[in-house]
């Protein structure tokens, strides 16, 4: 049935909330989420070719969005996947942990197939909830997880304020809500004032979770004060998600120049402030929200093309930024055993502590900063080329200046890595790092899987590209 | 999705691909191996085999075509036309014989120097081999554009882990100014695809773009270019990467990497973007002799070794330019065999200060001076290269450098005049160096060193003792680099004949110049931005800068 995916996620969420009630040993809620959340990369992929619509069409399965899907319940699963259990949050919340991740990747599964405003709207209100919850849900130790909870929950709020206020204003010029008709719609609306506006501000939510300039500042604080592992969550899902609802929305939209306008001054800074800021970072975790700040700002040039080649090349770009962040963040779980937050100088001679992991933050750091054959080069090539096909010339230079920029800081992770431990004053956590075998197994494939989809991209993209078919 | 892979190369295998990537799955093989001898024998086998294949190259390889040959197509990244196209022709054959043939000798001049993390360095080598013939091989700019970029990482990596003491500093300028330059070529070649639909090398060429378009173009892909040479005043990053590089990074930036700068004048700017290359020759000229020049002054004020060799070879380089923006027969002939004979003489050069720092853990001349009491052998082909660089009748690089001397006079005579005293200068500092190492007192070294570095032998010990003369190993890797010096240096014209038609047909491309800019600097600007002036050029949408 074409809607055995959701289906799955839906009796997950409800079997980690049984769990949640129940007193269980440690572990238990990760053993059970990590088996459901395999079952349902399994679903999603057999659900690749399910085609079906449900409520009078406002929910649509279809390839785009069974592809999201199956990049989501991949994300999930490595999410799930990292270590031997929570390390930053308190044993006890480990069910609620648990249950309020899948909640989320449920309510962006949703997004994905939204095809009508309400939907969507719901959809990511569902998804954002549950990361309102998971930011605080951090050992006490640690203070700033509070800030960033109170900080996450009002920025999110206001973001999706804004975007229902933009919505309104959309539906009053359009009289519906429908995207199809939107999308008929949409040269109309863009030439007018009030149309644009609507509509920037209805994508102004989505920019929030893309954390896209200027929706971006709650990236840093929320990223340093939530829990190693949520961070490694908020980082990546929510972007896959947003990334298929901007496209969901632009399409066809993308031609429009006013539009194009509006989109590529967001790249643009936030393509530079995000390099920039991150060029001096000393946390780790402060240091990729930056990162992803800029990472956002290329996301967006390639949908701003408004081309199929472009929107494809977005999804490349999501699903390379989405491995390699969670291969960056599998690292800082592995170095932090009680959940604290990682430094530039806790990296050092972490070669000695553990080659894999230390090959793994070099494979990732240099995906990243898009040096061949990795996805982060074949995704920022993709985007790039469709934005110049439709002429962004400006934007574009400005782009591959910006890969010259953040190679410093991402340089500053690999150096301090794979230099001795002597160099540098404070004295790094001595000892090897020990570990699991699945998190072994999880090293090796981030690196196999960043070094082989970016050598052989063709397959993926080619796959992205006739999903989007609708598009053209 | 199964990939037409088509070949056609008369060897009977696709043997481009086979040189590519066989020093990869070396290098994957090497990641099981255990013990530092046995990784290091590996490479030596794998380097080996790797440039036995490469003979084949040379042997099969026709001279009375200028077409690309050993050629392999297949289907890569459909959705952008991106294909993996591989091809050789007489500019590239003997950059991937010098590449092939140089790689072993960098293992070989390791085998005592590297001894930590010895399976990284092994890799690190191996990855760099196949990014280096993947860039003189590849045939699709896209292709050319990862292996261009994908070897800034093992060679980042031999500077940072393996460098001497500013290795941190060193290795992050080289990777930044490496990379900067080579960002807006990325830009240009996407910008080329989406005027000829393709991002095949050879089928980019003779399109007749605009003047405006393939002055950006050539002004993106010069950048990255000159940065690689590197050309006057893009140096900056030279010396303190070969200062800091263990000897291996030293041998492969000089011999192979540098290369690549001019190659890519070569392959891509004189086809793909001559109007271009046309108006902006003069500068490229004018820019070579400073480099000759500027090299070879201050090379002449160096205490260190390897950077007056760092600084000799921004001279030497600035002849290898010349040759090329003289767009004439003579000219490319030059360049392209002084391309060859700078990596053998400069690779040997740095070879050799490798094998003295080996043994008095200094690179200063001051602290090597008057070793050719004790190392007669070594100093005999210290003596033998340096006689090279400088390019004495008889040896290789009088052959490249006379070349394109004759090149140059053919074209302006004034200009030649200028490069005369440069290849004076390379006299006076090569003889002033091997002067002071084979003659002169015996002050440094011998007497000072052993008591500001405790490390070494006992203070009163006769220096003896660690100047030993070469061993076999030694004495093999620079033997074999001689056979080539006299090779080249006597009998050039198997050399030439392989690079005749393909530069013959490269000056022809170069000639296809038509609607350059008339009017100084108020005609280019008006022909780059019509919508600024009033004449109005040809081109409507000049790119605009940010």
């Amino acid at each position: 049935m074409a809607f055995a995916h959701e289906t799955l996620l839906i009796l997950s969420c409800l079997a980690l909330f049984s769990l949640s009630l129940a007193h269980v040993r440690p572990g238990t809620a990760r053993a059970v989420a990590l088996g459901l959340s395999a079952l349902a990369v399994v679903t999603a992929l057999w659900g690749l070719d399910a085609r079906g619509e449900l409520f009078s069409g406002a929910y649509r399965v279809d390839a785009f969005s069974q592809g999201v899907k199956l990049l989501l319940a991949v994300g999930l699963f490595l999410a799930v996947a990292f270590g031997e259990g929570v390390r930053g949050i308190e044993a006890e919340h480990e069910p609620e942990y648990f249950l309020f991740l899948a909640v989320s990747v449920l309510g962006l599964t949703f997004l994905t197939s939204g095809v009508e405003l309400l939907t969507i709207y719901i959809a990511l209100e569902l998804s954002s909830y549950s990361l309102y919850i998971l930011v605080p849900l951090r050992r006490n130790e640690h203070i700033h997880q509070v800030e960033a909870g109170i900080k996450y929950v009002l920025f999110g709020a206001m973001a999706s304020g804004v975007s229902l206020f933009g919505m309104s204003y959309v539906f009053g010029l359009a009289h519906t809500t429908r995207v199809d008709d939107l999308l008929r719609l949409y040269p109309d609306l863009v030439s007018s004032p009030l149309g644009l506006m609507g509509l920037t501000l209805m994508l102004g939510g989505f920019f929030y979770k893309l954390a896209l300039f200027p929706f971006h500042f709650w990236t840093p604080d929320i990223y340093q004060g939530a829990a190693n592992e949520t961070s490694g969550v908020i980082a990546t899902l929510p972007k896959v998600g947003a990334v298929a609802v901007l496209i969901r929305l632009t399409g066809l939209g993308g031609g429009a120049v006013e539009f194009a306008t509006v989109l590529t001054l967001f790249a643009v800074l936030s393509m530079t402030y995000g390099n920039l800021a991150a060029l001096v970072q000393e946390d780790l975790k402060r240091l990729l929200a930056y990162s992803s700040i800029s990472h956002a700002g290329f996301m967006v040039a390639g949908i701003l093309a408004g081309t199929v080649r472009g929107y494809a090349g977005a999804l490349y770009y999501v699903a390379g930024y989405l491995v390699m962040n969670l291969a960056l963040f599998h690292v800082i779980y592995a170095l932090a055993p009680r959940g604290e937050n990682v430094t530039l100088a806790n990296l050092r001679g972490l070669y000695r502590r553990s080659p894999l992991l230390a090959l793994t933050l070099a494979v990732a750091a240099f995906g990243l900063a898009g040096i061949p054959p990795t996805v982060g080069f074949a995704g920022k090539f993709f985007v790039l080329a469709a934005a110049l096909e439709k002429g962004h010339l400006a934007l574009v230079i400005i782009g591959a200046l910006n890969t010259a920029i953040s190679i410093y800081y991402y340089l500053k992770m690999v150096k301090a890595a794979y230099s001795p431990e002597e160099e540098g004053g404070e004295a790094p956590p001595a000892g090897r790092v020990v570990l699991s075998p699945l998190g072994w197994a999880l090293g090796c494939a981030f690196v196999v899987g960043i070094l082989v989809i970016g050598a052989l991209p063709g397959p993926v993209l080619g796959w992205f590209q006739r999903a989007l078919a609708w598009a053209a | 999705m199964t990939p037409a892979f088509a070949v056609e190369t008369n060897v009977g295998y696709p043997i481009l691909s086979v040189l590519v990537f066989l020093p990869l799955a070396g290098a994957l093989v090497a990641l099981l191996l255990k013990g530092d001898r046995t990784l290091k024998a590996w490479a030596v086998a794998v380097t080996v085999v790797e440039a036995l294949v490469s003979v084949a190259l040379w042997t099969r390889f026709d001279p009375s075509t200028h077409k690309f040959q050993f050629l392999e197509m297949a289907d890569w990244i459909p959705t952008f036309h991106i294909r993996y196209a591989l091809g050789v022709d007489g500019i590239s054959l003997l950059l991937v014989l010098l590449t092939t043939f140089v790689m072993p000798l960098c293992v070989l001049c390791s085998w005592r120097y590297i001894e930590r993390r010895v399976k990284e360095f092994v890799v690190s080598l191996l990855i760099m081999e196949t990014a280096m013939i993947g860039v003189f091989a590849a045939l699709d700019l896209v292709l050319f554009y990862v292996f261009w970029e994908a070897m800034l990482v093992p060679m980042y990596l031999l500077i940072a882990v393996w460098g001497g003491p500013r290795k941190v500093y060193a290795s992050i300028k080289f990777f930044l100014y490496t990379l900067a330059g080579s960002v807006l070529l990325l830009v240009a070649v996407i910008a080329l695809y989406l005027k000829a639909g393709t991002f095949l090398i050879p089928a980019l060429m003779e399109q007749g773009y605009s003047f405006a378009f393939q002055f950006w173009v050539f002004l993106a892909f010069a950048l990255a270019f000159a940065i690689k040479v590197p050309m006057f005043p893009f140096h900056t990053w030279l010396p303190a990467a070969h200062v800091e590089a263990p000897t291996a990074g030293s041998v492969i930036l000089a011999s192979v990497l540098l290369k690549m700068g001019t190659y890519g004048f070569l392959r891509f700017c004189l086809p793909i973007t001559p109007a271009a290359v046309a108006y902006l020759a003069p500068v490229f000229l004018w820019g070579s002799v400073v480099s000759i020049l500027y090299g070879g002054f201050v090379a002449l004020g160096q205490t260190d070794m390897k950077k007056l060799i760092a600084y000799s070879s921004v001279g030497h380089m600035g002849f290898v330019t010349l040759g090329i923006f003289l767009v004439n027969q003579r000219g490319i002939e030059g360049s392209i065999l002084q391309m060859i004979n700078h990596g053998i003489t400069t690779g040997a050069l740095f070879i050799c200060v490798g094998i003295l720092y080996e043994r008095t853990h200094s690179r200063l001349i001051r602290d090597n001076s008057a070793v050719g009491a004790f190392m007669p052998v070594y100093v005999a082909f210290l003596g033998l290269f340096s006689l090279s660089s400088l390019a004495f009748p008889g040896t290789n690089s009088f052959v490249g450098e006379l070349l394109v001397l004759v090149g140059a006079f053919q074209q302006n005579k004034l200009l030649a005049a200028f490069v005369i005293p440069g290849a004076l200068l390379a006299a006076t500092y090569m003889l002033r160096m091997l002067q002071k190492i084979i003659w002169d007192r015996v002050s440094g070294h011998h007497q000072g060193h052993e008591k500001r570095h405790g490390d070494g032998p006992e203070a009163g010990e006769p220096p003896r003792r660690h100047l030993f003369d070469l061993d076999l190993r030694e004495a093999g890797i620079l033997a074999f680099l001689s056979v080539f010096v006299f090779w080249i240096g006597l009998n050039p014209r198997p050399f030439l004949k392989v690079m005749n038609r393909s530069i013959a047909h490269v000056i022809t491309q170069a000639q296809a110049v038509e609607g350059l800019p008339e009017g100084g600097m108020t005609g280019l600007m008006n022909t780059l931005f019509p919508a600024l002036g009033h004449s109005g050029g040809e081109e409507s949408a000049a790119p605009e800068r940010e």
